[in-house]
């Protein structure tokens, strides 16, 4: 997962000069918002010279996935001091999220125990997510979560800065080249999810109200296009019950 | 005023995006989120993204361009492949790269 994000910090990296960026910007970016998708969307709009108030709203849209990592980690958490709480939400990413997930999942399978003096005959509950759940100190899944955080991120950093100094080696990379490069990460984040249905519905649904509502102001288009395709996507969900996913849960963006 | 600006909009986005994240874990077991939100948020991913690039793909530089000239659709056409067949997110990216890179140069 590390060298999956390496693509799309490089990209980044080298983009953010060209949009009009400074090199601090574009390392602070990384560093505090730590979103790649969202740090993208900001270069276009920087790019094309726009308000703040549409940059927030952006972040906010494509961002807004992460309230529902949150949501769902939210048991293994509730109980922690804030002191937790509040790095354990800085540094929420898909990744972190998919691997924590998938751990907590696997112990849970294999019955291991965390330290909790319970009896050892299974009572038919997953018992380490149950002790995780109880816990209201750090137990090792939470140093867990924190350093795959961790590594993440100290990861998303460096693959930044070395698209940084790639991209000034390389004086005449062109602009539009970069602008595409964004597409393409985007497509590589979002294909793997477009074999859920519902997903796919969402997505075509999106990208044509988008295309038809291209020259509305302040991308007025883009969050009613993200609204048609939530809607499609759901809408699809309903039409096809049986052996369908619930949701695109796809790796998109680091 | 403009060197006010980089460090506002990142000051805005992260404070957009902690906001987003810490949203459930700050009101701790307070509460609870309906099934129905849980599965439109899994949408969201999917159809900005897309709604982003579609335009660009197919409007590059306001202009139309449905053709199969056009280098931003080669190159996109070539990054779903590479990404359907390959299964590597470096792949796609490359393969749109070249695609795009190479249309350009023919027919641009």
């Amino acid at each position: 997962m590390l060298l999956g994000a390496a693509p799309f910090g490089l990209v980044f990296g080298a983009a953010a000069g060209p949009s009009g960026l400074s090199a601090g910007a574009t390392l602070g970016m990384s560093l505090c918002v730590f979103a790649g998708s969202a740090q993208f969307i900001a270069l276009t709009l920087v790019g094309g010279g726009a308000g703040l108030g549409v940059i927030v709203l952006t972040t906010c849209i494509v961002n807004l996935r992460h309230a529902l990592y949150s949501a769902t980690l939210l048991p293994y958490v509730a109980r922690l001091p804030l002191r937790w709480r509040i790095p354990l939400a800085f540094w929420l990413t898909d990744e972190t999220f998919a691997v924590v997930q998938n751990r907590l999942v696997r112990d849970g399978a294999e019955g291991r125990r965390y330290g909790s003096a319970g009896a050892s005959a299974d009572d038919g509950e997953n018992r380490p997510v149950r002790d995780a759940v109880l816990r209201s100190r750090p137990g090792p899944e939470h140093w867990y979560y924190l350093g795959s955080a961790l590594a993440m991120y100290g990861n998303w950093f460096a693959w930044t800065l070395a698209g940084m100094l790639v991209g000034s080696a390389i004086p005449d990379v062109e602009h539009l080249g970069l602008e595409f490069a964004m597409v393409a990460t985007f497509i590589a984040m979002v294909t793997p999810s477009l074999a859920n249905r519902p997903t796919l519905a969402a997505s075509l649904a999106a990208g044509t109200v988008a295309v038809l509502l291209r020259s509305l102001p302040w991308k007025l288009g883009l969050v009613i296009a993200a609204l048609s395709g939530v809607a499609a996507g759901m809408a699809a969900e309903r039409l096809a019950p049986a052996g369908t996913k619930t949701g695109g849960h796809g790796k998109t963006s680091p | 005023m403009k060197e006010l600006r980089e460090p506002a909009i990142i000051a805005a986005m992260t404070a957009v995006t902690f906001a987003i994240r810490f949203s459930f874990y700050a009101l701790g077991d307070r509460i609870v989120f309906p099934a129905w939100a849980r599965r439109a948020l899994a949408y969201v991913p999917a159809a900005v993204l897309t709604a982003i690039i579609a335009p660009m793909i197919l409007y590059p530089g306001g202009n139309a361009d449905f053709g199969w000239r056009n280098p931003w659709i080669a190159g996109a056409l070539a990054s779903v492949a590479a990404s359907l067949k390959l299964r590597n997110a470096t792949a796609a990216l490359a393969a749109g790269m070249i695609f795009f890179t190479a249309w350009k140069l023919l027919f641009a």
